[in-house]
């Protein structure tokens, strides 16, 4: 079982992909689910404290926006954790939607930069891509390792 | 419930203030002021058409949403009082989605809106006063449209710096105190008492008293007043009061101890305001350690710059730190007083051109209040810098407890 980090990181798509090949998926809904049940935090509707830009600066130095580094603080952990990772550009809203271009060139820089296989594609808009596009990521989860301790 | 509790819809249009740890803080500043933030609600297919509707393209997914938003509340789909337009502070993307946005809600709607980036130290106490002005208008158009002081009624302004008491008798000033401010309480009840006495009245005769500044709540808690209100709005009134310019387009600069703001009024009602506190490099405190530096008193700081040539020195107080080290080099290369005292009276308006005029639309006449107002060389420099004719209203300086008692009054006939 492999963990892989995806982009963007809130696609249930690529999310669901991941664990019907016995895969670990590393998404933004699991790093908001942690934020939002970790007891003593209330800071609604996303539970993100000023102490969090400041856990971005791990990421991104103080000048860039505090929006960036408190983003950065729940996807850059994931990151770190990565072991593989998906990345789609360009996608439609529907399949994931990453609200913050600074961020996204962030994410996809530190994805790329970390010495893990990493797949990239362009978001499918015909049906010939469409299939297409599950067959290369289907070839890429089957590639990973499934003995990998979690 | 009065119409001046009334509970105010904002509509908080933003991109992700959520991710930046602020989103508890803007939340409680509109809470102190009975307001909720609301996001507003609109057709996610329109983020698809949203750009070219707009006419700005951008890569972040979150602003093409702000757009939407503003579109949606523009068009009704989405009622709310109010909207905050808010983005992070350093995001150049986002401060020219910010502005456009703000202006696109404003041209297209009569609904107040602000707009402020922020960063992840942003506190509720700052977001405040904007909040608190923001639901004003949307709350109390009655008591803002009131052009006449009528009864006996008392205005404080408990300032950064100075502490103001003016008292009114039927659209006359007859009495007024300035002291500076050390104790809250203390300098308020001063300056009243310098007040009372010059009108030849105790306090006890006082029908209304209204109070503004930083100490508001503090004094207005002290006093028992009737209005405890912001000074973004309390000052507007009072300039366009003064001014003699209540009907019509008008164009307010205060320029205070700490802070400066610019607000543009519209038949003594203000519309569109900015309000600068990041740096005091644009404020009457730096104009006071200049003349400190100088040697010279405040009050003869502004005779001196008008003496001088503003060109023959480089001075830029956009840090007020940064600002005296380039007045002590130029004073260190020879440079005479009145030039530099000249540059600085030029730079600190040339901050507030910078950072406040781009997002006011400057509509004549300008009236320029606050303590810096008397110093002569700042409507000079103002005057230069836009070329329009400025007006510095008599009581210029007064302003804020001029508006307060104008405003109080409202709740003798009440």
């Amino acid at each position: 079982m492999t963990k892989v980090f995806i982009y963007p990181t809130n696609s249930l798509i690529l999310s669901d992909l991941i664990e019907r090949f016995d895969h670990t998926p590393l998404a933004m809904m699991g790093a908001v689910h942690d934020k939002i049940t970790t007891i003593g935090i209330d800071s609604p509707p996303l539970n993100i404290t000023p102490e969090d830009p400041k856990h971005g600066l791990k990421y991104a130095a103080v000048e860039v926006p505090a929006g960036v580094r408190g983003r950065m603080a729940l996807i850059g952990p994931l990151i770190d954790e990565a072991e593989a990772a998906i990345i789609v550009d360009d996608a439609a809203i529907s399949f994931g939607c990453m609200g913050c271009a600074r961020t996204n060139e962030l994410t996809k820089f530190l994805t790329r930069d970390k010495d893990i296989p990493v797949l990239e594609l362009v978001y499918p808009y015909s049906d010939e891509e469409g299939k297409d596009f599950v067959y290369k990521i289907s070839e890429f989860l089957e590639s990973l390792p499934k003995d990998v301790k979690s | 419930m009065s119409e001046d509790e009334k509970y105010v819809k904002v509509a908080l249009v933003s991109c992700g203030s959520e991710f930046a740890g602020v989103q508890s803080q803007l939340d409680s500043a509109a809470e102190q002021v009975n307001a909720q933030l609301v996001y507003p609600e609109m057709d996610v297919s329109s983020l698809d058409t949203i750009e070219m509707e707009f006419g700005l393209q951008v890569a972040s997914a979150d602003l093409k949403l702000m757009m939407a938003r503003a579109k949606a509340v523009v068009e009704g789909v989405a009622r709310v009082d109010g909207v905050f337009v808010t983005s992070c502070f350093r995001c150049a993307e986002a401060a020219i989605v910010r502005n456009e946005v703000r202006r696109y809600i404003h041209q297209n709607s009569d609904i107040p809106v602000i707009s402020y980036s922020f960063t992840e130290r942003t506190t509720a106490a700052t977001l405040l006063t904007r909040m608190e002005a923001l639901t004003t208008i949307a709350r109390r158009k009655h008591l803002l449209a009131r052009e006449h002081q009528s009864g006996l009624t008392a205005g404080l302004d408990s300032g950064s710096t100075t502490t103001k008491a003016i008292i009114m008798r039927d659209d006359e000033i007859i009495g007024e105190g300035w002291v500076p401010t050390i104790n809250v309480i203390e300098s308020a009840e001063e300056a009243f008492g310098i007040a009372l006495k010059q009108a030849n009245t105790k306090k006890e005769d006082i029908q209304s008293i209204g109070t503004t500044g930083y100490g508001r709540f503090l004094i207005g808690e002290h006093f028992n007043a009737d209005l405890v209100q912001e000074e973004i709005t309390v000052n507007s009134k009072g300039a366009v009061y003064l001014a003699g310019q209540q009907n019509g387009p008008a164009t307010v600069i205060d320029i205070g101890g700490m802070d400066n703001k610019a607000i543009s009024v519209e038949d003594g009602i203000p519309g569109m305001f900015t309000m600068g506190g990041i740096c005091a490099g644009a404020s009457g405190r730096f104009l006071e350690m200049t003349s400190k530096r100088l040697g010279v008193e405040i009050t003869e700081l502004g005779k001196l710059a008008v003496k001088g040539m503003q060109e023959k020195v480089e001075m830029n107080s956009y840090c007020i730190v940064f600002g005296i080290q380039s007045l002590v080099n130029s004073l260190a290369q020879g440079s005479a007083a009145q030039d530099v005292a000249a540059a600085a009276c030029h730079s600190v308006v040339e901050q507030i051109f910078e950072q406040q005029l781009q997002e006011v639309e400057v509509k004549e006449p300008l009236i320029l209040v606050g303590g810096s107002s008397l110093i002569e060389g700042i409507p000079k420099a103002l005057g230069d810098l836009l070329k329009i004719d400025v007006v510095v209203p008599p009581h210029s300086q007064m302003i804020g407890a001029v508006g307060a008692a104008l405003l109080a009054s409202g709740y003798v006939e009440e």
